[in-house]
């Protein structure tokens, strides 16, 4: 039910721009990874990477090898499309859409595809997903009203159940909490450790003290200065990159000296 | 004892040196006397006494203000009557038309048989007999409402889908190409085509395709068609590119491929801006005339075929019957039938606004919990 993800060598362009530079990684599967960094260091630009999305932006590519149970991503004939349908993504704002109604935002991965489902699966699948994104009985009653209707918490926690409703093996989180209240971060953190059973979770955060309570284990990105590439610094476990960095940059980063 | 006494004032302090609440009204009706009184000296007329009116009250009221409240205070009033000053002007030909055309119009719609029938076999003769004896005025614009009905709609079944798909290139696909950027050109170059040219090419074109002397509704819808295109595809475009792109994203990062995604997530969520642009391109082509004049002749009798044989079409039917009326020597049962087609326009045209309306608010996005 999840994957482990290998990055080997990459490099991330924006046309001739290089955005990040040189990053490897091993992010093991049935845990939670945080990318922590200032803003503008690349942490989001390669995340999105991780699922093919980085090629969505007109002139965006990238070179090096993502290795997903040691499939590459970028091999040749890989159709994004199979990558992103196991890899699925939450956004930093919530997006849900805004023609559907609640039900069918949850079964947008399934009825988007055209595929036959019928109405006691579908059924099913939406109680499964909307209780696993915690959602399920603030909503039960209104299935049938415009997702758009709800809360900004409840529609990012309608992302993820609309995210985990397609059964990926891994799912990319991007900030999914900046946009929220404590209390809706509250419940979206309380989610991520209860996803972390069956999936691989990878989250950006800009938040260390969420990346400290939700993650296994924690990958720094820096930036020279406007212009350079961001790298990873430090990747390790969470208690470490927070109690006993072996970078200085990372230490003056999670104690506040910078950043 | 340290109360301290409230001062009692019959205003308040900070409303001090403003005009009080009726001051517009005492110097509009001051206004609108003296410029009887003016208008009195040189030879009254209503256009007259507006106008010196507006102006005196304009000066009265920011005269007024800036003795009292100051100059900024009279700044404001002077904008504010510029402000209502044009929307004032630009109204008044709005309503001046539609007033003449109800009022010449009304008369015609409402004679028996105006709606359902044709002019086929309506002469001279009958005509003279109405003028001259005051029966009712025969003939009816049946077989030009049908035209104008079969020919637009022929002309949206055409327009729509070459135009919906130009946007769907250009904002999903075009990435500012060369190729996209020279369609952008080519659209704004179209957008300004005078419409006797699009006329002009349809007929030449059927002439050479088909053969020469063809007029037929077809031709017309497609010289329709030539300003319709570039129409939709501004508004489409227009439409398509607020869809944000965070939907977008969300849709592929559900592993929907693209075209899914421009089907059921992009083109739902800009459907009422689509479909009211839509309408709005069908309202500005229903009244064209030069175009139809060229490819679809005139006809007096019913003709329900847009492939074959000449079509009447209103805007035509107008410009016939006030050109070349009926009856030449009695020309007033014509211009009664033409004001009656101007007002049936004019009312399809309201009601293609509306039903644009309608459609934005039906197919808009829902909020509610």
């Amino acid at each position: 039910m999840s994957k482990r993800i290998d990055v080997k060598d990459l490099n991330v362009y924006y046309g001739n721009f290089l955005a990040v530079e040189d990053v490897s990684i091993n992010i093991e599967a049935k845990s939670v990874t945080a990318f922590i960094g200032p803003s503008g260091c690349g942490k989001s630009t390669f995340l999105r990477t991780l699922n093919r999305m980085h090629e969505v932006l007109p002139g965006a590519r990238v070179e090096g090898e993502v290795l997903l149970d040691g499939d590459n991503l970028y091999g040749p004939g890989v159709d994004p499309v199979t990558v992103r349908s196991q890899i699925g993504m939450v956004f930093q704002r919530p997006n849900p859409f805004p023609t559907m109604s609640i039900r069918d935002n949850v079964l947008a991965g399934v009825k988007l595809n055209n595929q036959k489902i019928s109405k006691g699966e579908a059924d099913a699948l939406v109680e499964r997903s909307l209780q696993g994104a915690n959602l399920w009985n603030e909503v039960k009653d209104r299935l049938e009203k415009p997702g758009s209707g709800l809360s900004g918490g409840q529609q990012q926690r309608l992302c993820i159940a609309r995210a985990i409703a397609v059964e990926p093996q891994v799912i990319l989180m991007d900030e999914p909490c900046s946009a929220l209240d404590p209390i809706s971060t509250l419940a979206v953190e309380d989610l991520i450790n209860e996803l972390k059973d069956q999936y691989t979770v990878v989250i950006v955060t800009h938040n260390m003290q969420q990346a400290a309570r939700v993650s296994d284990r924690t990958a720094f990105f820096n930036i020279a200065g406007t212009g350079k590439p961001g790298k990873l610094i430090e990747f390790a476990e969470t208690s470490t990159i927070f109690n006993n960095p072996s970078n200085k940059a990372t230490e003056d980063y999670v104690s506040g000296r910078f950043g | 004892m340290t109360s301290t006494l409230t001062p009692v004032r019959k205003r308040s302090a900070l409303t001090k040196g403003q005009l009080p609440k009726y001051a517009p009204y005492v110097v509009l009706a001051v206004a609108l006397v003296l410029g009887a009184a003016i208008l009195a000296l040189i030879g009254f007329n209503a256009f007259g006494w507006g106008v010196v009116s507006a102006i005196l009250f304009a000066a009265g009221l920011v005269g007024w203000s800036a003795a009292v409240e100051g100059s900024r205070k009279a700044k404001d009033k002077l904008a504010t009557c510029l402000v209502v000053g044009s929307f004032l002007i630009a109204l008044l030909p709005l309503i001046s038309v539609i007033w003449t055309v109800m009022v010449n119009g009304i008369p015609g719609l409402i004679t028996p048989g105006f709606l359902g029938k044709s002019m086929n076999g309506v002469t001279g003769v009958y005509d003279n007999r109405a003028a001259e004896e005051g029966g009712p005025v025969l003939g009816g614009i049946y077989h030009a409402l049908l035209g104008t009905v079969e020919i637009t709609l022929l002309a949206t079944v055409i327009s729509v889908p070459v135009g919906l798909l130009t946007a769907i290139y250009l904002v999903e696909y075009g990435n500012d190409r060369p190729v996209a950027r020279a369609i952008t050109f080519f659209v704004d170059v179209m957008t300004g085509i005078p419409s006797i040219v699009a006329g002009l090419f349809a007929a030449a074109f059927f002439f050479a395709v088909v053969g020469p002397g063809t007029k037929t509704g077809a031709v017309a819808a497609v010289a329709l068609s030539v300003l319709m295109i570039p129409v939709v595809v501004r508004s489409s475009e227009e439409m398509l590119k607020i869809v944000p792109n965070e939907l977008r994203e969300a849709s592929y990062a559900l592993g929907v491929r693209k075209w899914r995604t421009i089907l059921k997530v992009v083109i739902p969520t800009a459907i009422s801006g689509i479909a009211s642009g839509v309408t709005l391109a069908i309202a500005r082509v229903i009244g064209e005339t030069a175009p139809i004049l060229v490819t679809a002749g005139f006809a007096t009798s019913i003709n329900t075929n847009v492939f074959g044989g000449w079509m009447a079409s209103l805007p035509t039917f107008i410009y016939t019957q006030i050109l070349n009326p009926t009856s030449p020597s009695n020309p007033d049962p014509s211009s009664q039938r033409a004001w009656g087609a101007a007002l049936v326009l004019i009312v399809l045209v309201m009601l293609l606004n509306l039903g644009a309306r309608l459609i934005a608010r039906v197919f808009a996005p829902k909020a509610g919990r």
